[in-house]
């Protein structure tokens, strides 16, 4: 993947460790939690959104799927709660692969309206399936995670599983994107036609951009509910979809860099604007606005670009080499 | 060599009686043809004729209304165009196509793909599985830089390169596939003498390495010069082939081009 993301990553990994050690409280602990858990979610869209050029409304509902079946299977039926976050990303991903196989051979942004409606479904099937579920008041007692004795059960504890959580979707999102896997998606998301001709299997990756992109909001949704240990519906609604699909646009379509501090990012800011009181969602907003006015491609590949560092040119390690 | 009556059994795309209509327009008409294998095969004809059209129904971009196209005795008129292409069928196009948000290098890496394999695991993981054949894209598409001349321009985006650059490395990515069968169209479209003649030595020696290849070109002086084997389409049909020298004292030929 490069020497330079190497050297970000281990940057990423020592500010995830050192970090807590310059915070006063546990509630700051618990935001930093969140925002490991979204850009997780945003990291996948951006797969999606980057690599595959289609838009998903749904992502609410793929971390609800993943937080619901967690809590169903270890809480009433008492699975064992790692194996269920595996089963659960392996039900959401079958769930995403028969959402993308008919829409995705389609030409168009065909499947925003599908995640969109799958998106109020599954919210509606959340309150309505209340035995199962819990219904509107949501549910509780959702067991937390435990590697031998060491269980997770402070924010800090569980800040460090999350922050890693959120390296290792970084470290494997990355890898696909600089692998002939990942070339191929850049292709075809740039150049449809010329993909197809150079042999790539366009619709066949797509759906499978949009499983993975799913099954990493439904590892992170398995997360929440373990680390919450309560969930309700109102967490899953469209509204949550919108917002990670901010957090993608704000980093940078395409930039999983960019993704990590979209998410950080619009997850610290609705907390450091708590200081100006009722303002707060004008100021939001406007921060909002003048980000895409002057970075309509996002922040990451815009602040590079002013600094030089477009993508005119780039060399490749092995010519380095001469080989 | 003589190919005239060139027996079609040991042709390696045969296309056989092919019509392909646009609403009331009919771009191929009946039209059948077959390619014999290490030659460069020039389709030439006016405006219209159906060259282009023709490039896309045998890479599987339109399928053909009738008809049946065979590559090395397989049907191919009714697969999709990644499959073709990973059958060994490979293109270009009259407008370079290239992934400008990527290198040089990494355009050709693309090219690669029908003959690698690694998933979408292995690549998630970076197994050694994976480095391995990395490392051998790399290395094979950094050679047929060097082969185009592209090689100093390896890490350059390639929204930045020259058009020729454009149109030499798009010929590279497509011979990355390994394709038995390269269609260019067009290669030297828009280009000085010089290029041209750069682009012509290049496809010249790819003949020489044994390649087949589909020339679709205006560029008389071009075609007349490298080809060994000439087909000239009009309305959609197939009215002559033969050896360039033959085509060029063909009344029909000149009739075409030039009207009655």
């Amino acid at each position: 993947m490069g020497r330079n993301n190497k050297i970000y990553l281990l940057i990423y990994a020592s500010i995830i460790f050192l970090l807590p050690a310059l915070l006063r409280n546990n509630y700051q602990l618990m935001v930093l939690n969140v925002a490991a858990l979204n850009i997780m979610v945003v990291i996948g869209l951006n797969l999606l959104m980057g690599y595959a050029g289609q838009i998903s409304l749904g992502h609410a509902a793929f971390f609800g799927l993943g937080a619901y079946l967690s809590a169903i299977f270890t809480a009433t039926y008492g699975f064992p709660t790692w194996p269920t976050m595996i089963l659960a990303m392996a039900i959401t991903g079958l769930v995403a692969y028969i959402i993308g196989i008919p829409t995705l051979k389609l030409e168009g942004h065909y499947l925003v309206m599908a995640t969109l409606g799958f998106n109020v479904i599954v919210y509606i099937v959340m309150i309505q399936l209340d035995e199962v579920t819990g219904g509107p008041s949501g549910f509780a007692g959702i067991p937390r995670l435990a590697i031998g004795s060491l269980v997770f059960d402070s924010d800090r504890k569980i800040y460090y599983l999350l922050g890693a959580g959120s390296l290792g979707v970084l470290l494997v999102s990355l890898n696909l994107i600089h692998s002939r896997v990942g070339r191929a998606m850049a292709a075809l998301s740039h150049n449809e036609i010329a993909a197809k001709c150079a042999g790539i299997d366009t619709e066949m990756y797509k759906v499978k951009i949009f499983v993975i992109s799913a099954v990493w909001a439904s590892l992170a949704g398995s997360l929440y509910a373990h680390y919450i240990t309560f969930i309700s519906p109102g967490t899953f609604s469209f509204f949550y979809s919108i917002q990670v699909v901010t957090m993608v646009l704000v980093g940078g379509i395409g930039s999983l860099w960019g993704s990590l501090f979209g998410a950080v990012l619009l997850t610290l800011l609705p907390e450091v604007l708590h200081a100006v009181k009722e303002y707060n969602v004008l100021i939001y907003g406007l921060i909002l606005m003048l980000v895409l006015l002057f970075f309509p491609q996002g922040l990451i590949p815009g602040i590079m670009e002013a600094f030089g560092k477009g993508k005119m040119f780039n060399h490749s390690e092995v010519l380095k080499k001469g080989a | 060599m003589d190919y005239q009556g060139y027996p079609e059994d040991q042709a390696i795309l045969k296309v056989r009686e092919i019509t392909m209509r646009f609403g009331g327009l009919e771009a191929l008409n009946n039209l059948s043809l077959a390619i014999s294998p290490h030659q460069i095969v020039s389709i030439i004809g006016p405006n219209g004729a159906g060259k282009t059209t023709l490039l896309n129904a045998i890479t599987g971009v339109f399928s053909p209304d009738s008809g049946e196209i065979l590559f090395r005795a397989r049907p191919i008129s009714r697969l999709k165009p990644f499959q073709i292409a990973s059958l060994g069928i490979n293109r270009t196009f009259q407008q370079a196509q290239l992934f400008a948000n990527m290198t040089v290098l990494e355009n050709v890496m693309v090219g690669r793909h029908p003959r690698t394999k690694t998933g979408f695991l292995e690549g998630m993981l970076h197994l050694p599985n994976e480095r391995r054949e990395e490392k051998e894209i790399k290395e094979k598409a950094a050679s047929l830089l060097d082969f185009f001349g592209l090689l100093p321009k390896a890490g350059w985006m390639a929204a930045h390169i020259s058009i020729a650059e454009q149109k030499r490395l798009e010929i590279s990515r497509a011979m990355a596939g390994e394709p038995a069968l390269l269609l260019l169209d067009e290669p030297v479209a828009g280009l000085n003498i010089r290029e041209t003649e750069e682009i012509g030595d290049l496809i010249v020696k790819l003949r020489e390495k044994g390649q087949t290849i589909i020339l679709v070109e205006h560029n008389m002086h071009l075609v007349m010069g490298i080809s060994d084997w000439v087909i000239v389409l009009h309305h959609g049909s197939k009215i002559s082939e033969g050896r360039p020298e033959e085509m060029q004292k063909d009344r029909r030929v000149v009739e075409a081009y030039l009207g009655k």
